[in-house]
C-alpha cells in the first residue's frame, strides 16, 4: 500500500492516521478496522516525509506559446558545439520550443506564422545567469524590500530564496531587456548556509512558482570567508568568528544532516512493523527543515553553489564536500580560481565569476581580468555571473570584456567559448543544458536577437524570447510590468 | 623616460580624435616638455626627435572619469585603507582628499592601461564631505589640488532633505558674512556662527563661486532647489548623478549648470530615482547641458569607455559619447588643456588599436605629461605568474613558493 519510492501518498498518511487515532481512543477492534474503513484521501499540505513532492502547484499557469514564430535572415550563434554558428539562418519556435532551424533559405510559412527579418542580425540563446538576487534584493532598495539574507543563524539552509522573491522586481524586465531568459535566484552570503535557491524563467508573473523552471534543482547556498565572519563574529561575537569556527560549524551540520538522512533512510525501508502480530505503523523522524534540504543535497537532489573568493577556502570545500559525499555544483566568485584550475577541472566543479569585479574586500585583492580565459583555456566550466542588477543587463558585454582580456593576453579562446559563459555552462551548472543554454531542436524557445554581435558594446537585443513568447521587443513600447512604476 | 623627456616625441601616421574638431587621419602629434606643441597633417618633424610610427592606430585624449575615489580606497572593505571619509562630523568642508592621496595605489596603474589618465578624486560622507582634486594618473602632484567642496542631498533615514538643504544654505550664508566680517571675527568681536572658521574658510570660496560645488543630488525637486539657490548666489554648480535631472534638462541648461551621470543608472533605485531612465544623457545634451559620464567606481574606472558605449546604446553619437569622457569632464572641471589634444594642451595621449569604445580595441601605449607609463600592474603580474600553473605550486601542495 504505501509507496516507498514517491513518498507518502495522501491516502496511506490517511491510513496511518487512522490507526494511531484508532489505537488512542480505544475505538475500532484490532488494526484492520480503520483500513476498511478509509475514506477519500484528505490532500495533505506538508507531508511527512522529504522531499517534498506534494507542495501545490503554482497558482499561474505558464502559458504556452500558441502558434509558430520563425526569424530568418540571422547569424545563429547556437552555443553548440556541433554547429557553433550558421550563417543566414533561421529559426522556428513552435508551441515553446524549436522545431527547427537551419541555413537558408527558410521553410515556407507555416499557417498562421509569425516571421521576422533579423536583418542580418545575430541569435543566441537565452543568456543563463547562476547568480541573481533579483526579487529578494529589489529595486528601490528598502530595508523592506530587502529579504535575501536571514542573518539570525549561520545554518539557514531551510529557508527559500523563492519565498522572498517579489516578482514585482523593476529589474526583472530590464534583465529581459538585456537578454536573460534564467536565472537562479540566491539567498545572500551572509551564513554559511544560507538557504535554498531556486531557477526561474523570466516571465511576467504574479508568484514566484510560476516562473521555476519545470524541473530544475533548488540549489543550496553556502558561504565561505569573510562574510559570515563579519556577520557573526564581528557583528555579535558570535560564531563563525573566524575560518576556523565556519568550517567547524559546517562540519557539524553536515556531520548531523547524515544523521538525519540515515534516519530518514532508515525509516523509509522500515514504515512499519509487528507489534503483537499486529502491523503497527512506525513513526517517522522529526522533520528538520534545515536538515532535510541537506539531506537532500546527499541525495543528489539539489545542487550546491559555494560562495568563495579565495584558492585555498575553495580547496577546503572540496575537501569538506568529500568528507561528506556530495558534488560542489559551482564555485561563485571565485575570483582566484585561476590559481587552482588545474584541480577545479579535474574535480568537474564549474566556476561563476564576473569579467572584472574585484578589490572590494581583500579576498577579492588577487581578481584578474583574465580568469574566465585561463579557466577556460585549462578545461573547467567556465560561467559569467552577475550578483548584480545592473550586471545582468548587459552579461553579452561582460563576457565580451573578459574574451579579449584573455585573447589580449594571448589565452587561446574562441568567441564560441565565451558565448558559452553566458549560455550553455550556466546551463551545466543549474542542471538544466539538456533544456536551455544553446540552439538545437527540442530546446526551450529562449531566444535572443541582436542587432549586431553581441560582444560589440552598441549590440542590442532587437527581440528577446521565452519559451516561444516574445517578452522583449525593441520595436514595441509596452507599459512596465512592475506595478511599482505604474504611475510614477 | 627622462631622457625621452628632453626630446621631442613624434607620435606619427595615427587617427587623431582631437577632440576639437574631425578626427585627422594619418596626422602627426609633437610632444615637447609633456605637451603636445603641434599636432595635424602637415608637421616638420624635429631631426632629433623619437619618432613612434601608429599608422592604423587611433589616439585620443586620456579619458577622464570625473568622479572616483582612486588614490583613497586600497580595499573597500579593510577600513584602515579607506580614507574616503573625514569622520570627524556631518560638515566638514576643511577636508581635504589631497591630504589622503596614494599615488602608489596598486588601482592605478589597473586604471590607467585602459586608459583613464586623468580622475576626479572625492571624498564622500555627511552633508559637505571635503574639497575634491584632480589628479594625472602618474604621479603624486595633483592637476588641480582643490577642484571643489563635495556636497550631499537627498532622502536619508533620519532628518529630512529640507532640513539638510537649510544646513547647506546657511553654511553658504555664513560663510559670505565671515568673508566680510574677517576681522571683526579675528577679534571675537562677531556673533557666534553655526560653522567652524575651519569649515568657512574652505566654503568662502565656493560662496563667491570662485570654487565648484559638487552635489550628489537625484531628485527632481531637489535638483530644482538647488539650481534656484545656485542661480541666485552665483554658485558654480555640478549635478553629480542626477538620475532625474532629464526632467529639468532646460533649467539645468539655463542655470549654466553641468551634469555627471552613471548612463547605466536605469532603476529606480530608490525614491531620490524613481524616474531614472537609460538615456537621461541623451536628453540632457539635446537641451544643452554639458554631460560627463563616470563610472562612480573606484576598483574599475578601467571601464569608462565601456560606460561610454552604453550611453551610444541609448542614443549618444560615438563622437558624443567619447567626448563624455574626455573633453566634457576637463570643461565640468574647469581643466585647462586636458581632455583634447591641441597645441599647448597636456599630452594625456591614448593610442588605441581601433574604436576606442569597444571591447575589441586593446590601449597599445598611455602617455601622461609626455610619459609614457608602464603597462605592468598587479593584477598582470598575478596573471604572469599563474599563465602556467608549477608542479611545486601551492595548488599541487609542495608547500613551496610559486615561482
Amino acid at each position: 500500500m504505501v509507496n516507498r519510492l514517491q513518498g507518502y501518498h495522501p491516502s496511506a498518511l490517511v491510513k496511518i492516521f487512522g490507526i494511531l487515532i484508532g489505537l488512542v481512543v480505544g475505538s475500532g477492534c484490532g488494526g484492520l478496522a480503520p483500513r476498511t474503513k478509509a475514506k477519500k484521501p484528505t490532500p495533505v499540505a506538508v507531508p511527512l516525509q522529504p522531499p517534498i513532492a506534494l507542495e501545490p502547484d503554482a497558482f499561474d499557469k505558464p502559458r504556452r506559446q500558441a502558434g509558430s514564430i520563425l526569424i530568418f535572415n540571422a547569424t545563429i550563434l547556437t552555443a553548440d558545439d556541433d554547429r557553433p554558428r550558421i550563417e543566414r539562418g533561421w529559426i522556428r519556435l513552435k508551441n515553446g520550443v524549436i522545431e527547427s532551424l537551419g541555413p537558408s533559405p527558410a521553410p515556407a510559412q507555416a499557417d498562421g506564422e509569425q516571421r521576422f527579418d533579423a536583418k542580418h542580425g545575430f541569435l543566441t540563446p537565452g543568456l543563463v545567469d547562476t547568480h541573481s538576487h533579483l526579487g529578494v534584493y529589489p529595486s528601490p532598495h528598502v530595508w523592506a524590500h530587502s529579504d535575501g539574507n536571514e542573518m539570525t543563524n549561520p545554518i539557514t539552509s531551510g529557508i527559500r530564496a523563492e519565498e522572498a522573491f517579489w516578482p514585482q522586481d523593476p529589474g526583472i524586465e530590464r534583465a529581459v531587456a538585456g537578454g536573460v531568459t534564467t536565472i537562479q535566484i540566491l539567498p545572500g552570503s551572509g551564513n554559511l548556509m544560507g538557504g535554498r535557491g531556486a531557477v526561474l524563467k523570466l516571465h511576467p508573473s504574479r508568484e514566484s512558482r510560476a516562473m521555476k523552471f519545470p524541473d530544475a534543482a533548488d540549489a543550496l547556498k553556502m558561504a565561505c570567508g569573510e562574510n559570515p565572519k563579519r556577520v557573526y563574529g564581528k557583528g555579535r561575537r558570535a560564531m563563525p568568528m573566524s575560518r576556523m569556527g565556519s568550517l567547524f560549524l559546517m562540519r557539524k551540520t553536515w556531520i548531523a544532516a547524515r544523521r538525519y538522512k540515515l534516519a530518514w533512510d532508515n525509516w523509509r525501508e522500515n514504515r512499519e512493523k509487528m507489534v503483537s502480530g499486529i502491523l503497527m505503523p512506525v513513526t517517522p523522524p522529526k522533520r528538520d527543515l534545515n536538515l532535510e534540504t541537506l539531506a537532500l543535497v546527499l541525495d543528489g537532489k539539489i545542487n550546491v553553489h559555494v560562495h568563495c573568493y579565495r584558492a585555498d577556502e575553495m580547496l577546503l570545500q572540496l575537501k569538506l564536500a568529500k568528507e561528506f559525499g556530495y558534488k560542489i555544483k559551482s564555485f561563485h566568485h571565485a575570483v582566484e580560481a585561476y590559481k587552482i584550475r588545474d584541480v577545479l577541472a579535474k574535480e568537474g566543479v564549474s566556476v561563476s565569476t564576473w569579467a572584472d569585479w574585484w578589490g572590494f574586500k581583500i579576498e577579492a585583492y588577487d581578481a584578474i581580468e583574465q580568469n574566465l580565459a585561463l579557466l577556460t583555456e585549462s578545461g573547467v566550466i567556465a560561467i559569467l555571473h552577475t550578483d548584480s542588477e545592473e550586471g545582468i543587463q548587459r552579461m553579452n558585454q561582460e563576457a565580451a570584456k573578459a574574451y579579449w582580456a584573455g585573447v589580449h593576453s594571448g589565452v587561446k579562446l574562441s568567441k564560441h567559448d565565451a558565448l558559452k559563459w553566458i549560455t550553455y555552462n550556466p546551463a551545466i551548472a543549474l542542471g538544466i543544458a539538456d533544456k536551455v543554454g544553446s540552439l538545437s531542436v527540442g530546446k526551450h524557445g529562449d531566444v535572443v536577437l541582436w542587432d549586431r554581435h553581441p560582444f560589440s558594446v552598441y549590440s542590442k537585443p532587437q527581440l528577446v524570447l521565452i519559451d516561444g513568447q516574445i517578452r522583449f521587443s525593441s520595436m514595441q513600447k509596452t507599459p512596465p510590468w512592475s506595478d511599482f512604476e505604474v504611475g510614477q | 623616460m627622462t631622457l625621452l623627456m628632453a626630446l621631442t616625441v613624434a607620435l606619427v601616421g595615427g587617427e587623431i580624435h582631437t577632440m576639437t574638431g574631425s578626427p585627422i587621419a594619418r596626422g602627426t602629434i609633437l610632444i615637447d616638455n609633456g605637451k603636445v606643441s603641434a599636432v595635424g597633417t602637415d608637421i616638420d618633424i624635429p631631426e632629433n626627435a623619437h619618432v613612434i610610427q601608429l599608422a592604423g592606430s587611433i589616439v585620443t585624449p586620456g579619458l577622464i572619469d570625473a568622479w572616483t575615489q582612486l588614490g583613497l580606497v586600497e580595499i573597500s572593505g579593510v577600513d584602515a585603507s579607506n580614507d574616503t571619509r573625514s569622520g570627524l562630523g556631518d560638515v566638514t568642508a576643511f577636508h581635504r582628499v589631497i591630504d589622503s592621496y596614494n599615488a602608489d595605489s596598486s588601482l592605478i596603474p589597473i586604471q590607467r592601461i585602459h586608459g583613464v589618465t586623468t580622475v576626479l578624486v572625492v571624498p564622500s560622507g555627511g552633508l559637505v564631505s571635503g574639497a575634491a582634486a584632480v589628479f594625472d594618473l602618474s604621479g603624486p602632484a595633483p592637476v588641480v589640488p582643490n577642484a571643489g567642496l563635495v556636497a550631499r542631498l537627498g532622502g536619508q533615514s533620519n532628518g529630512s532633505r529640507g532640513s539638510r538643504f537649510w544646513r547647506l544654505r546657511a553654511l553658504f550664508d555664513e560663510a559670505i558674512v565671515y568673508g566680510k566680517n574677517k576681522k571683526s571675527f579675528e577679534r571675537n568681536q562677531y556673533r557666534d556662527l553655526f560653522a567652524s572658521r575651519l569649515n568657512l574658510e574652505a566654503v568662502l570660496p565656493v560662496a563667491n563661486g570662485r570654487q565648484r560645488l559638487f552635489v550628489r543630488v537625484d531628485r527632481r525637486a531637489d535638483i530644482r532647489a538647488l539650481l534656484d539657490w545656485a542661480v541666485q548666489h552665483k554658485i558654480k554648480l555640478v549635478l553629480v548623478g542626477a538620475r532625474e535631472a532629464w526632467l529639468e534638462a532646460k533649467r539645468i541648461a539655463k542655470a549654466g549648470a553641468s551634469v555627471i551621470l552613471d548612463p547605466t543608472a536605469n532603476a529606480p533605485s530608490n525614491f531620490d530615482s524613481i524616474r531614472s531612465r537609460a538615456d537621461a544623457a541623451t536628453i540632457l545634451l539635446d537641451a544643452g547641458v554639458p554631460v560627463a559620464i563616470s563610472t562612480f567606481s573606484t576598483h574599475n574606472v578601467r571601464k569608462l569607455r565601456q560606460w561610454a558605449g552604453n550611453a551610444v546604446r541609448t542614443g549618444l553619437s560615438r563622437r558624443q559619447a567619447l567626448e563624455a569622457i574626455t573633453r566634457r569632464p576637463g570643461e565640468i572641471l574647469g581643466l585647462d588643456g586636458h581632455g583634447l589634444i591641441r597645441e599647448g594642451s597636456v599630452a594625456n595621449l591614448v593610442i588605441w588599436s581601433g574604436d576606442p569604445l569597444e571591447f575589441a580595441s586593446a590601449v597599445k601605449e598611455v602617455y601622461i605629461r609626455g610619459e609614457r607609463q608602464t603597462k605592468s600592474h598587479r593584477q598582470r603580474v598575478l596573471f604572469d605568474r599563474y599563465r602556467k600553473l608549477h608542479r611545486s605550486s601551492p595548488t599541487k601542495g609542495s608547500g613551496d613558493v610559486q615561482p
